[in-house]
């Protein structure tokens, strides 16, 4: 049990880091664009790079306060 | 796309990676035992080999939305890590990664651990150091080899990329038998963190059922300005910085990587 929570804090690591929010900006942003194309019909290429854009941001602007 | 800005963005990246591992095995090497060093490098290597032999065939297989989709978000994700982390060092935030100063913490820990053997390896703390290092760094190489490769239907020009940059830094430790402290290693996180990045965007909103404008070349617009857009942040970071006297440190420079 104690090596399988290793491995899984070892993963979040390598892969989502430091800030878990910027993880769920770009998740939020890929269901959201998904969402816009398929059931609105908007082509929203623009949507993913503008919230990476922003979550960079929040997160530097976070780490540079505390 | 043609394979030639995979192979540079694969090979810038598996440099940065294959710097850092070759501190940790020269610390190991020159301090310790060079058979056991190589032993743990060896075995290190087979490891990550297996896991490209085993991941890339297999995830080449995935419908290449489902593909782009995951791969994408786990590439933006990825690359946003580097992206602050280069922008924190760039602004003084966190303090950069010296490769000189982590040898030197390497043979100060290296020297004063003590020696033992098991089976046919001479120095288990060589071999353990050497692997862990290469098979710690060489995970990263594996991540960016398989996506990149994978989403381009391409992994042998991803493998070619980075086995080119392991063979060019190793051969060039040898040459120097010092760690590469000279190679401008915060700046090629920097790009790399803008490359993986502007892929994980392209790539990811490709999945997610999006047409770009332009098809491909947009990627030549999107990577100038994930690359203005960072820059951007790292002025308006520096700016606030250079007026101010020298403050505490913040939690961000205790860590390193």
């Amino acid at each position: 049990m104690r090596r399988l929570r290793s491995i899984g804090a070892f993963w979040y690591d390598f892969v989502v880091g430091d800030d878990w929010r910027v993880a769920v900006v770009v998740v939020a942003a890929l269901a959201l664009t998904a969402v816009l194309v398929h059931a609105a019909g908007v082509n929203a290429w623009w949507l993913l790079p503008v919230c990476v854009f922003a979550a960079l941001a929040w997160s530097l602007r976070r780490a540079t306060r505390t | 796309m043609t394979a030639l800005p995979l192979i540079l963005t694969v090979f810038v990246a598996c440099a940065v990676e294959a710097i850092e591992a070759l501190t940790i095995v020269l610390a190991a090497g020159l301090t310790r035992e060079w058979r056991s060093t190589f032993q743990g490098m060896a075995v290190a290597l087979v490891v990550l080999a297996a896991i490209v032999a085993a991941l890339g065939p297999t995830i080449t297989l995935l419908p290449l939305t489902a593909l782009r989709l995951v791969v994408g978000a786990l590439l933006a994700i990825f690359g946003l890590q580097w992206l602050r982390k280069a922008i924190l060092r760039a602004t003084g935030y966190k303090s950069l990664h010296d490769e000189a100063s982590a040898y030197l913490r390497e043979v100060a820990a290296a020297k004063a651990a003590a020696a033992s053997s098991r089976g046919r390896v001479h120095d288990w703390y060589a071999f353990t150091l050497s692997f862990k290092g290469v098979l710690l760094e060489g995970l990263e190489v594996v991540f960016i080899v398989i996506t990149f490769g994978a989403n381009q239907r391409n992994v042998g020009a991803a493998v070619i990329g980075a086995a080119a940059a392991v063979v060019v830094v190793a051969v060039t430790g040898v040459l120097v038998r010092a760690p590469l402290a000279k190679v401008p290693e915060n700046a090629m996180k920097f790009v790399v963190g803008i490359m993986l990045t502007s892929f994980g965007i392209f790539w990811g909103a490709e999945g997610a059922g999006v047409s770009w404008p332009g098809q491909d070349a947009a990627l030549l617009v999107l990577v100038p300005v994930v690359a203005l857009v960072s820059l951007g942040y790292t002025v308006l970071l520096r700016r606030p910085r250079a007026v101010q006297p020298a403050s505490a440190p913040t939690s961000e420079e205790v860590t390193s990587s």
